[in-house]
């Protein structure tokens, strides 16, 4: 029986989330030619819910889009990802693209989104959003934006479930 | 993850659960299609060979395209050019191929069970394009492909299957697949072609065409296989339209959202008349596009799979 250890409920996910969207703001003054672009899945859910919550801020709506790093992955050989579909409906050339994922581990999904995103157009620049940052990167990349930083072992399962999936917002870690 | 072979040999060894592993991987490369750059680097450094032993234009191009857009290198082998034609054996075409360092061979052949036969002794991967009457895997996830898409779902509709079925490995991979996925499989043809033994593996069969489509949602054509008939089976191909080839008449008599497809190639004017191919309720063309993202996920989803080769002869 693995031990969990709940690391945000869902009043302190939204509080992260309502943080990451002010900071957002403040970083990026000119706020029309931002867009986000969640990966899949869980990037997908908190993208869609910055995009909720920017336009109190900015006084206009946010592009979202979906991203599915599977095909670019480096480690297609040992394993078949389960893949959704990308669907980025703008033009991300000049755009300042918000990556949005929920948790940054190896950094090796952040590369391969960097990868993929290469093929829809040249952004003006590419920022990080985490919902939880657990360390041990492999690659050299680093967010901008981090919900919560969360000290893991490499063996530890950070486990974040949606209420868009049925249930409760919650950051897990578990223990095995 | 419901995915870790490392062949796609056959439907009649997938469960559900696989079936749908290919269909939800293929949306994402329908996507991919439907961009300004349509390739992704999935399979980069790796190689696939067309063995095409049975000639095949619409099936190589596929896999061909499909290949390229994953970003590996083809090689397109025929028969017509090569040294099967010189006395070599499969089992030795195959080796040799193999011996070139590749990674996945996708076979079209008239015997059933070549693509078996060589699962067993390579190393490599193998995709089953076609292999005599038995059956046409990816042929039939495109079409499961093409039914999710236009209708949402596909357990509980009901597929009329109307042609040469005894001939048809197309029709043996889509009843497999069909009724894997919980859809009502009907058959219809003259009684040489479809014999009532379909109906042990849970399919109606009927030799009435107006009885076979009245309650379908869908209506997949086949073409009268001349090649693989060893005699006539019915009297002529003007009896054969007149008594089952789908016209505005008879289309007349169905649900009106029903859709209507055609693996290909079509012979207009015998089993489906020009403005049935063409009309509105067609996907016939459709389901070319549809083949090129399922075959696609095949090649994406084999190049990652491990384990146990399922191998069903």
């Amino acid at each position: 029986m693995p031990l969990s250890t709940v690391v945000l409920d869902a009043t302190a996910m939204q509080r992260a989330l309502t943080r990451i969207a002010h900071e957002i703001a403040e970083r990026n003054e000119n706020s029309a030619e931002v867009a986000l672009v969640g990966i899949q899945r869980g990037g997908v859910f908190l993208a869609r819910r910055l995009a909720a919550i920017l336009p109190a801020i900015w006084n206009h709506p946010v592009p979202v889009g979906e991203l599915d790093v599977g095909m670019h992955r480096d480690d297609l050989d040992r394993k078949t990802p389960n893949m959704q579909p990308t669907v980025i409906p703008f033009d991300i050339t000049g755009k300042t693209v918000i990556l949005v994922d929920d948790v940054l581990f190896s950094g090796r999904t952040t590369r391969a989104a960097l990868d993929a995103l290469n093929d829809f157009g040249r952004p003006k620049r590419i920022q990080l959003a985490v919902l939880v940052d657990r360390g041990h990167r492999e690659l050299p990349i680093k967010a901008d934006f981090v919900g919560k930083n969360v000290p893991t072992a490499a063996r530890e399962r950070v486990n974040v479930r949606f209420a868009e999936e049925g249930g409760a917002d919650e950051v897990a870690l578990e223990k095995s | 993850m419901a995915w870790n072979r490392k062949h796609l040999l056959d439907i009649q060894s997938l469960n559900a659960e696989e079936i749908l592993t290919v269909l939800d991987t293929a949306r994402a490369f329908k996507a991919v299609g439907e961009r300004a750059i349509k390739k992704v680097p999935a399979l980069r450094g790796k190689t696939v060979v067309n063995l095409f032993v049975e000639p095949s234009t619409r099936t190589r191009i596929s896999f061909e395209l499909a290949a390229q857009r994953l970003t590996a290198d083809v090689i397109n082998f025929s028969a017509e050019a090569s040294s099967l034609k010189k006395g070599e054996t499969l089992k030795d075409t195959a080796r040799n191929l193999e011996a070139l360092n590749t990674d996945i061979i996708v076979i079209r052949h008239s015997a059933s069970g070549a693509p078996h036969f060589l699962a067993r002794f390579l190393k490599v991967s193998v995709i089953n394009a076609g292999d005599g009457a038995h059956e046409h895997p990816t042929q039939a996830l495109l079409d499961a492909f093409t039914i999710r898409e236009k209708k949402g779902r596909i357990e509980g509709l009901n597929v009329t299957i109307l042609g040469d079925i005894l001939y048809s490995r197309v029709a043996r991979s889509n009843i497999w697949a069909l009724t894997k996925l919980g859809a009502h499989v009907t058959l219809c043809g003259p009684p040489t072609l479809v014999p009532r033994v379909f109906e042990q593996i849970g399919c109606r069969v009927t030799h009435n065409v107006d009885e076979a489509i009245a309650d379908a949602d869908i209506i997949n054509l086949l073409r009268i296989q001349h090649e693989r008939q060893r005699q006539t089976m019915f009297p002529s191909l003007g009896e054969y339209t007149s008594l089952f080839g789908l016209n505005q008449k008879r289309l007349a008599r169905t649900k009106p959202d029903v859709l209507i497809m055609h693996p290909g190639p079509i012979n207009r004017g015998v089993e489906i008349d020009s403005d049935v191919a063409d009309g509105g309720r067609s996907v016939i063309i459709e389901q070319v596009t549809n083949g090129l993202a399922v075959r696609m996920a095949a090649l994406f989803l084999i190049n990652g799979g491990q384990g146990p080769q399922g191998v069903a002869a």
